[in-house]
């Protein structure tokens, strides 16, 4: 479970939010909601422990995350903004790498079956460079389907760029994993048909 | 032990990958190199005396500025394209990494200097038993300037003016490394012996092997953040 308790951020001089708890159950699909400047991606960055809040602590499992940073980063999968692809590489030694980097062993044909799901069979061994920006957001969303056994999963903007039918098939995984146990916390500016509807976090409600 | 190697081998192996593919980049450090030390017997006259003085100076300084050009490339793209974040997420410790990124950055752009510097020492006119002197000094020493400059290209991470900053920052903490290596060759030629040089430069590659990924480690954190 992620249970974060009392988060403040402040940016420059502005502070973004403050007395902030989210607390996410197994199972539990949560939206960050809020108008653009309002620190969605700011809290995300702070869940996964790339930024540090203001103050508040973070636990997993109820251990703070500073820490056991190695246990709950085993557990995590963040997808930012940028989709952290190499322009010189093709999209399959992209994705290998995010993998094996992360220390997980995934073999060549469950990353050649997750690039096939998610739509990109014929450009497996182009250069990066060549992919449209939906293509490129494919590739970092093709993790999800090898790495169902990392419980967490904190997307920003995930639907960004995508078509109808990439987003129809992504709320099902996402739906999927937390039918397993898993968490997911991901923010969005679209209605996406979620089977059941998502917890929402409003940041505009706790600005400051 | 294998699963901590698992991520050091992925990056050092990707990094490779693309410095194989981006090698126009690498080869043009490697021509900086050699245009520099060739520019020298140009502008001090071609009296072999004077060129056999001034070889290990020549040699390693334009080692070090070729070092210098190719250094803010080592996190910048990675930073760029959001890598480096989801390398910092990973739960091996981020000096594994750090050291497999500096390794790979070394054998594109260091171990090349060392390969041709006996080639341009030749030009200079230095005896043959002091190639393997610098050869020796060169090996020893281009690793201790990667891992500095890479402490100061994480720190420089993402500011406007980063480069002429990096050079700023490094340079002056390059010049024991340039003293005892150029120093080396000169020992030798002297007949005093290199030993106590290359002793040196050796301490001072394993103290730098052991602290800069830990400060590498560390700038590149307040980088992200």
């Amino acid at each position: 479970m992620l249970y974060a308790n009392d988060l403040a951020c402040v940016k420059g001089d502005r502070p973004l939010f403050r007395g902030l708890s989210v607390r996410v159950a197994p199972g539990e699909l949560l939206r960050v909601a809020g108008p653009n400047g309002y620190g969605k991606t700011s809290l995300l960055r702070i869940l996964c422990g790339l930024a540090m809040p203001e103050s508040g602590e973070i636990r997993w499992n109820d251990v703070p995350i500073n820490r056991d940073r190695e246990s709950y980063h085993r557990s995590l999968l963040y997808l930012g903004h940028a989709p952290a692809l190499n322009d010189l590489l093709s999209p399959l030694e992209n994705l290998r790498f995010a993998c094996s980097s992360g220390g997980d062993k995934i073999d060549e044909d469950a990353c050649i079956d997750a690039l096939v799901r998610i739509g990109l069979a014929q450009q497996l061994d182009l250069p990066a460079r060549v992919l449209s920006q939906g293509q490129r957001r494919r590739v970092g969303l093709a993790r999800l389907f090898l790495e169902a056994d990392r419980k967490l999963w904190i997307l920003d903007e995930p639907f960004t760029a995508l078509d109808v039918a990439a987003v129809a098939d992504l709320t099902a995984t996402l739906s999927e994993h937390c039918a397993a146990g898993g968490m997911v916390v991901l923010t969005t500016h679209q209605d996406a048909p979620f089977a059941k509807p998502p917890t929402v976090l409003d940041l505009a409600e706790v600005a400051c | 032990m294998s699963r901590a190697l698992g991520p050091f081998t992925a990056v050092l192996g990707r990094d490779l990958l693309l410095a194989w593919r981006g090698r126009a980049d690498v080869l043009v450090t490697l021509a900086f190199f050699v245009v520099v030390v060739c520019l020298f017997p140009f502008g001090v006259g071609a009296e072999p005396n004077q060129l056999r003085a001034i070889a290990p100076g020549v040699l390693w300084v334009a080692a070090l500025l070729s070092t210098l050009l190719s250094l803010h490339r080592l996190f910048a793209q990675d930073h760029a394209d959001g890598t480096l974040e989801q390398l910092l997420l990973t739960p091996e410790p981020t000096v594994l990494w750090v050291v497999a990124k500096i390794c790979a950055h070394w054998i594109a752009t260091g171990l090349p200097l060392v390969v041709v510097a006996p080639g341009l020492a030749l030009l200079f006119d230095v005896e043959q038993g002091a190639l393997g002197v610098l050869i020796l000094s060169l090996a020893l020493g281009t690793p201790i300037l990667a891992l500095l400059g890479a402490v100061g290209a994480a720190l420089t991470l993402g500011l406007r003016g980063g480069g002429m900053l990096l050079a700023l920052l490094v340079l002056p903490l390059f010049v024991p490394v340039l003293i005892f290596g150029a120093g080396a060759v000169d020992a030798y030629l002297s007949g005093v012996g290199a030993q106590a040089h290359l002793l040196l430069l050796s301490g001072g590659l394993l103290a730098t092997l052991a602290l800069a990924p830990l400060a590498c480690a560390a700038a590149l954190r307040i980088a992200v953040e």
